[in-house]
C-alpha cells in the first residue's frame, strides 16, 4: 500500500514537473509571448501577466494553454494577423486583443484557429480589429464568454465578428459581439452550437448561416442590426427561444430564410422590426410558440414556399401580419392568436368561430405597387381591406386560420 | 371684427353643441388611455379618429353655423360694419371654438394621465396642432360652401360631399392612379397628391412622426427624406397655413359681391 502511494506521488510529481508554468511579463526574463512560445514545450501553461505586449503573427503551433492574467494587452499594432492558432488541444483566455491590420486581400484576424481540434478560445475582449475570431477547417471547439467590439463603419472594409469556415462541431456561447459588418458567420460549417449570445448593432447580420447543416442556436438576442439575421442555403436548422429586436429601417427584417429547408423555428421573439420574417424559397418548416410583437410585417412571404407550417403563434399589433405576393397557398396557419381578429366564440371554447384572413387586401396592393404605403392607414384602405375580408377576391382564399384563439397563448 | 368673433364665440361657447363635442373628446381621450395604458399607442389611435373626424365635424359645424345665424348675419350687415369683418368674425368665432374643445377635450386627459413625462409630447403636439389646421382648413371651406348656396338641403350636401371627398374619395383615385401608372417612378408623384390633400398630408406627417416611416421600405425614403427634415416640415405646414388662407380669401371676396 505505502509503495503504492510513494509510486502514485512520484507519477505527480513528474507530471508536474512535465507540465511547466512559464510566466511572461513586461519585466521579467520572457517578455514576449512570442518567445514563451518558442521555450514552451507541449502541454505547458503559459501566463502573461498584466500589461502591454505589441506582437503580431504569434503562431501557437504546439498544445499549450494561455492564460492573462487581468487582462493583458496584446497590440498588433495594426499590422496584421495577432494570433493564429495551428495546434491541436489550445487554450487561450483572458486576453485583451486590439488593433488588427486591415487588408484587401487577407482576412487578417484577431485569433485565427486553423485545421486544429479541441480548442477552446475564452474571456478575450477584442477591439479595433478586422476579424475576430476566425476557425478555418477546424472542428470540436469552444468560443465561450467574449467580447468583441468593432468599429465597422462600411461594409466592404469590416470582417466579422466570429467566422466559422468549414468548422463542425463548434459550441459558441455567452459572446457579445457588437459593431463589426456580420456578428457570428457560419459557412459550410455543420453541428454547430450557438447559444446565449447577444449580437447588436452590427452593419450587416447579427448571425449569418450559408450553406451549413444541422445547426442549433437558441437563446441569443440580435437588436438593432443593419438586417438582422440571415439564414441562406441551409437545411435542417433549429432556431428556438431567441429574441430578434428593433432591426428597423428600409431594408432591414428580423430573420431572413433564403432556401432553408426542414428546419424549425420555436419560441422566439420577434419585436418591433420592420418585417419580423422574410421568407424566400424555403419549404417544410415548422414555426411555433413564436412571439411577433410590433412589426411592420409579421412575416413576407416572397414565393416558393411549401408545405409550411405556422402554429400556436402569437401575432401582436403588426402593421401587416402575412403578406403574400401570389394567390396561391400551400402553408398551414393553425391555432394562432390575431390582435387583429374581430370574430366571435359563441360556444366559449376559446377558439373563433369565424376562420381569420390573415392577408389584407392593402398588403397586396402594396407588394405589388410599393408606392402605395403611403396610405397605410387611410380610411379608404380599411374599407376596402374590409371588402375584401368578406370577400376575397385578390387574395389567396384558401389562406385563412380556421381556429384563431381568443386569447393570447402562453407556453 | 374682434367684437364680433367675440360675439360669435361666446355664443357658441354657450351652446349644448361644443360642450357636447369638448365631452366627446373627453371622453374618448379618457377611454383610450384607460384601455390602451401606453401613451404612444393611444396616439396612434387618436391619430385615425382625428383625421377623419374632425374635418367632418368642422365641415358640418361651420355649415350649420353659417344658415343658422343667417337673420342675425342680416342684421348686422344693416349696421355700417365692413362686410369681411362680420364674415372673418364668424368664421374664427367658429374655428377658434372647435379648436378650443379639441385641445381642452384631449388635452386635459392626457395631462393628468402624466404627459409632461412622456416622451409622446411632441408627437401629441404635431397632433394637435394637425388637429387644429384641420379644424381651421374645413370651417373655411365650409363657410365657402354656406356662402355660395342660399339653399340649405343644397348647402349641407354640398358640405358632406366635400368631406366624403378629400376623406375617402380622394384616397380611392389616388390608389388607381399609382396603381395604373405602377410602371413609371412613382415617388414625386405620390409626394405631390400628399400634399394637395389636407388629411392626407396631415395622416402622412403624424405617420412619420411616429416611426413607421421605415416601412415605407425603399420608395419611401423619398418621403422620408422630405417629410422628415425641417425642409419638408416647414413646406408641408406652409401648404397646411395656404390650405387655411386660400379659402378664407374666397370668404372675403364672394361676401363683398354678394347679394343679401
Amino acid at each position: 500500500m505505502k509503495k503504492q502511494l510513494v509510486f502514485l506521488v512520484v507519477i505527480l510529481m513528474a507530471f508536474s514537473s512535465y507540465a511547466q508554468n512559464i510566466e511572461v511579463c513586461n519585466t521579467c526574463e520572457i517578455s514576449t509571448l512570442k518567445k514563451a512560445i518558442t521555450i514552451a514545450k507541449d502541454f505547458d501553461t503559459i501566463i502573461v501577466k498584466k500589461g502591454t505586449y505589441k506582437e503580431h503573427n504569434i503562431i501557437i503551433d504546439k498544445p499549450l494553454t494561455i492564460i492573462g492574467k487581468n487582462y493583458p494587452v496584446i497590440d498588433g499594432e495594426l499590422k496584421g494577423e495577432i494570433i493564429t492558432i495551428v495546434s491541436d488541444n489550445v487554450t487561450v483566455d483572458g486576453l485583451f486583443i486590439i488593433n488588427v491590420g486591415t487588408s484587401y486581400t487577407e482576412d487578417y484576424a484577431a485569433i485565427r484557429v486553423r485545421r486544429s481540434k479541441h480548442f477552446v478560445i475564452q474571456n478575450l475582449v477584442l477591439e479595433k480589429l478586422f476579424f475576430g475570431i476566425y476557425l478555418e477547417k477546424s472542428s470540436y471547439g469552444k468560443v465561450y464568454h467574449n467580447k468583441i467590439i468593432g468599429d465597422a463603419v462600411e461594409e466592404y472594409n469590416s470582417g466579422n465578428g466570429i467566422q466559422l469556415w468549414y468548422s463542425n462541431h463548434i459550441e459558441i456561447e455567452h459572446n457579445y459581439v457588437e459593431h463589426v459588418r456580420d456578428g457570428i458567420y457560419l459557412e459550410f460549417s455543420d453541428d454547430c452550437l450557438i447559444k446565449n449570445n447577444v449580437s447588436a448593432l452590427n452593419l450587416r447580420y447579427g448571425l449569418h448561416f450559408m450553406f451549413s447543416n444541422n445547426d442549433e442556436y437558441c437563446d441569443n438576442t440580435f437588436e438593432n442590426n443593419g438586417a438582422g439575421v440571415a439564414v441562406m442555403f441551409s437545411k435542417k436548422i433549429k432556431m428556438t427561444n431567441n429574441t430578434f429586436k428593433e432591426n428597423w429601417g428600409t431594408a432591414s427584417y428580423g430573420m431572413l430564410l433564403k432556401e432553408i429547408n426542414d428546419a424549425e423555428i420555436i419560441g422566439n421573439t420577434f419585436e418591433e422590426n420592420t418585417i419580423g420574417i422574410n421568407i424566400e424559397g424555403s419549404n417544410r418548416i415548422t414555426y411555433k410558440n413564436n412571439n411577433f410583437i410590433n412589426n411592420g410585417w409579421a412575416i413576407k412571404v416572397r414565393g416558393a414556399c411549401y408545405t409550411n407550417s405556422f402554429i400556436e403563434n402569437n401575432f401582436l399589433y403588426n402593421s401587416f401580419d402575412i403578406s403574400y405576393n401570389s394567390n396561391v397557398n400551400d402553408n398551414i396557419f393553425d391555432r394562432n392568436y390575431w390582435s387583429n381578429y374581430t370574430g366571435y366564440d359563441l360556444d366559449k371554447d376559446g377558439v373563433g368561430d369565424v376562420p381569420y384572413r390573415p392577408v389584407k387586401l392593402f398588403s397586396y396592393i402594396v407588394n405589388r405597387t410599393p408606392e402605395t404605403i403611403i396610405l397605410l392607414r387611410s380610411l379608404f384602405i380599411d374599407i376596402i381591406d374590409f371588402s375584401e375580408k368578406v370577400s376575397p377576391v385578390f387574395t389567396p382564399d384558401n389562406l385563412l386560420d380556421n381556429n384563431p384563439l381568443i386569447k393570447k397563448i402562453t407556453w | 371684427m374682434l367684437k364680433i368673433l367675440k360675439y360669435s364665440f361666446y355664443d357658441l361657447m354657450r351652446s349644448r353643441w361644443s360642450y357636447v363635442y369638448f365631452a366627446f373628446y373627453l371622453l374618448l381621450g379618457i377611454v383610450l388611455l384607460f384601455l390602451n395604458n401606453d401613451l404612444s399607442k393611444a396616439v396612434i389611435t387618436l391619430m385615425n379618429v382625428i383625421i377623419v373626424l374632425v374635418p367632418l365635424i368642422g365641415t358640418i359645424f361651420g355649415v350649420m353655423y353659417y344658415y343658422n345665424s343667417k337673420e342675425f348675419t342680416e342684421l348686422l350687415l344693416a349696421q355700417p360694419l365692413k362686410r369681411s369683418s362680420i364674415f372673418l368674425g364668424q368664421y374664427l368665432g367658429v374655428a377658434l371654438s372647435l379648436s378650443m374643445s379639441l385641445i381642452l377635450g384631449l388635452g386635459i386627459p392626457f395631462v393628468f394621465y402624466g404627459l409632461f413625462k412622456s416622451s409622446a409630447i411632441w408627437d401629441f403636439s404635431l397632433l394637435l396642432i394637425t388637429g387644429v389646421f384641420l379644424t381651421l382648413i374645413f370651417t373655411a371651406l365650409a363657410f365657402n360652401i354656406a356662402l355660395s348656396n342660399e339653399n340649405k338641403i343644397k348647402g349641407f350636401g354640398y358640405a358632406i360631399l366635400l368631406w366624403l371627398f378629400l376623406a375617402i374619395i380622394y384616397d380611392g383615385i389616388f390608389l388607381m392612379t399609382l396603381i395604373m401608372f405602377e410602371d413609371y417612378p412613382l415617388d414625386k408623384l405620390s409626394l405631390f397628391g400628399t400634399m394637395l390633400n389636407p388629411i392626407d398630408l396631415s395622416r402622412t406627417l403624424i405617420l412619420l412622426k411616429l416611426d413607421i416611416s421605415a416601412l415605407l421600405g425603399y420608395t419611401g425614403a423619398v418621403f422620408k427624406q422630405f417629410f422628415g427634415t425641417n425642409f419638408g416640415l416647414v413646406v408641408s405646414f406652409a401648404t397646411l397655413v395656404l390650405w387655411v388662407v386660400l379659402p378664407i380669401l374666397r370668404i372675403v371676396f364672394k361676401s363683398k359681391k354678394k347679394d343679401f
